[in-house]
Order: structure tokens, then sequence, then C-alpha cells
């Protein structure tokens, strides 16, 4: 665990480092892949800064709008760095609206360019791995097995490191220039995006079971396995659909 | 964004079954996904219930005993039933100081809702004379704690200036804050989490 990284005077947060670096990371290999998906790299590069930037907006507008009472007995916090002063679903909102005035201005197409996201969207799993170490967030449950690691004040299973291999394989079968990147590009466009959503739904719904900050419901059932088995029967239709969506022809013509 | 997909120019070989063979592999993988939820189910709660001590969300805040400028012991868990912001400061800090007057407004219109700040100043890196005169020049009217053997900037893993610590009436920890100034937007949204716990 290493959230903070001393240089000199500086203290700057590693977790939000990580991130950063993750996120240029994630950027280069989706600029890669839009070309194997005959996009423009340029126009996916902006589509993202556009949509981060609409996140960031969003999220903003969107903390605002919920605690009105707040801002309005100080009016300056509505400018204030502090991260804490976000809201996930106004960011998302800010994010999808920027990104797809942008991309209908440029007529991209919403599956290649969703199937060139993923390689992106997978590397940044892997810096959310490496973050989450960082900071010591989504900690493991106690255990006793020989590779329990000390967190918390309790021997816990390395939750953040199981994460970090499960995002790298996910990571690993959608690389660019990787042969099932490029036999599900073949099959259908989009593909290879729901592929890597269902993966990425079935690895965070097996490894719940290790965390040991799981928000709970009646019966002790973890809220994120119940989020993450819904968005994987989600992409399950969606690539089902894809796949038959033209009769079976797409499987069965065999050069 | 257009939704018609890409022309192909190359197909793909005959590697999957219809589509009978992809509604049946789907519905097993749901069901073995619906099994492993019910089995992973944890009924003791998956969470530590707030019964170790550690600086972090979800867990029992680290308790203290600290003098004050007039030489009071204050203890943490003596607050328990109130919603208390533990802020580690110092006061060289110049983020540390940029937050105090809106900690100051939030205190004074706070207070008496169940809500009390208690502001630990990094004695170990500061000097009490110096914390003392700072709080008297701002008008800070909230507890002033010295940390002279800084065993609580140990216990609260303390990284960096300011710190700052939510903690429930029930005396676990609802959010940490890492750096500064925190907004005084932030300060009354947090506040009035914590009391809605009361």
């Amino acid at each position: 665990m290493l959230p903070i990284l001393q240089i000199g005077p500086l203290a700057i947060q590693t977790p939000g480092l990580i991130l950063l670096l993750g996120l240029w990371l994630a950027l280069s290999l989706s600029e890669r892949a839009a070309s194997h998906s005959g996009l423009n790299p340029n126009q996916l590069y902006n589509l993202v800064l556009l949509g981060l930037l609409g996140g960031v907006v969003g999220a903003r507008l969107g903390y605002v709008l919920r605690y009105p009472e707040a801002f309005a007995a100080s009016p300056a916090s509505i400018l204030s760095p502090n991260p804490g002063l976000l809201d996930a679903w106004g960011g998302t909102a800010g994010a999808l609206l920027l990104g797809l005035i942008y991309g209908q201005r440029k007529g991209l197409q919403l599956r290649p360019t969703l199937d060139a996201l993923t390689p992106g969207l997978a590397m940044l799993g892997v810096a959310v791995g490496f973050s989450h170490l960082a900071s010591g967030a989504a900690f493991g449950s106690p255990t006793s097995l020989p590779w329990g690691i000390e967190l918390w004040g309790a021997i816990r299973h390395p939750a953040q490191v199981y994460e970090i291999i499960a995002a790298s394989l996910i990571l690993l079968l959608f690389t660019p220039n990787g042969k099932i990147a490029w036999h599900l590009r073949t099959l259908a466009p989009g593909l290879n995006f729901w592929g890597f959503i269902a993966l990425s739904a079935l690895s965070r719904l097996i490894m719940e079971a290790w965390r040991g900050d799981s928000e709970i419901i009646l019966g002790g059932v973890r809220v994120a396995q119940l989020a993450a088995w819904l968005v994987l029967a989600l992409s399950l239709w969606a690539i089902g659909r894809l796949l038959f969506q033209s009769g079976s022809t797409i499987l069965e013509t065999e050069g | 964004m257009n939704s018609q997909p890409t022309p192909t120019s190359q197909r793909a070989p005959r590697i999957l079954p219809g589509r009978g063979a992809w509604s049946l592999f789907s519905l097993v993988v749901l069901l073995l996904s619906a099994a492993w939820i019910w089995l992973s189910a944890d009924p003791e709660g998956a969470t530590t219930g707030g019964m170790i001590p550690a600086p972090r969300p979800g867990f029992l805040a680290p308790d203290f005993s600290l003098p004050d400028t007039e030489g009071n012991l204050t203890t943490l868990s003596d607050l328990r039933g109130q919603a208390v912001l533990v802020n580690l400061w110092a006061s060289w800090c110049t983020p540390c100081q940029a937050e105090m007057p809106a900690m100051q407004r939030v205190y004074e219109e706070y207070k008496d809702q169940g809500f009390t700040i208690l502001a630990v100043n990094a004695t170990q890196q500061d000097s009490q004379a110096a914390a003392a005169q700072f709080a008297l020049e701002k008008g800070l009217t909230f507890p002033i704690l010295f940390d002279m053997d800084g065993s609580v900037a140990r216990s609260y893993q303390m990284t960096a200036l300011p710190s700052s610590f939510f903690i429930l009436p029930d005396g676990t920890i609802n959010e940490v804050i890492i750096g500064g100034p925190m907004a005084e937007a932030l300060l009354r949204v947090r506040i009035e989490q914590l009391l809605e716990e009361r």
C-alpha cells in the first residue's frame, strides 16, 4: 500500500497518478484498435477526451443539483477541485451526452467505436486494480491462507491482486492485435465490447466472494454480485443478438 | 452515432454452434453464477461491522485521548452518539490554513445538532505555541488537540496534511479525505449525512 508518493515537498496521491497513467495507456491502445476497426484514431481520441470533459462537468453539475442548499451557502464550492463533490450519475450522463453529440457529428458507428474502446477499457481495469492496491481500497476478507496479506488490522485475501490478475487476463484477450479480438471483429462488430463486458462482469461476480468491503443485503447476498449477474445476463443476450441477428450466415460462411 | 454494423471484408471460420446452443450455454452460465452468489453469501456480514480499529471507511475510528490548549484531555470514544470530524493539521500547512475558516463556520452552524470537530495538531511536526497562536488568530472555537508523540498520526496512518476523518455517531469512519482544502459545500454535505445517522 502506497497511498502517497512523497517527492520532496510534493505529496502526490499515488492512486490518482496510477489512474492517469492507466488512462494514457488506455488511449494509446484504443487508438491502435481504432485503425483495426476502420475508424480514425484522432476522432476516437477526441471522443474520449470530450467524454472525460463531459463526465467531469456533468458530475459536478449533478452534485450541485443533488445538494443545492450546500452550494447556496457556499457558491464558491462549485469551482472547488475536491473530487468528493462529484456525482457518478451526472458524470455518466455528461460523458454519454458529449460523446454522442461528437459521435453523431463525426458519423462514428456505434459498434466499431465500442470495439475500439474495448482494449482501453480493459487497460483501465488493470489500472483501477493497481490504484486499489496503492490505496488499500477494495480490500479482501480475512483469511488464514498462506498468501494472505496484513491490511486494516487483519490477515486478508489480497483481493486487489486477484483483481489485477483477472483484469490483466481480460486485457490479454482483447489486445488490439490479438487473435481473439480479430476473430470477434470479423464475426460481428460490437462482439469485442460485449465480450469484454461479459467477462468483466463474470470476474467481478466470482471475485467479490473474497472482498471484505462488500455491501450486503438480506441473507448476506453481496449487492455487487447481483449487479454483475444482471450485467452478465444483459451482455450474454447482446452477444447472442449480435451473433444471430442476420440468421446464422455469419457463422456458416467459411472462406 | 449510427448503429449499423460495419461491413466486414473477412468471414470468420465456423466456430460456434447455433442459436439454441448459445441460449443453453447462457442459461448454464447464469445458473452457475446464481449458485455462486448463493454459495458465497455471507450472513455474518462481509464487512468488518466496525469491529476493528483502522483509519478506513467502515472500520472503527482508532481511539485517542489528547490534551487541548488548556491541558484538558479529550477522548474520542467519549463522543459516541455525536458526529465527529477528526482533522489532522499543522499551522504551517497551507491547505490546512485554507480550510479552517470553512470548518469554523460549519462548526458554529452544526455544533448544537450533535456535531463536533477535533482538530488534532501534528505537534511533532509543528509547535504547540504556533498552533495555539494560529487558532487564536483565526478565532477557532472547536477543540484544538495536541498529538505530542505522534501516536494519533501513526494510528491514523497519516501520509499527508491535512487528513480528515468523518466519524459516524456509532464510532465508525464514514469517509476519509486526504489532502485539502475541503470545500465548504463538501463539509456541509458530509456533516448532514453523518447527522442523518443519529
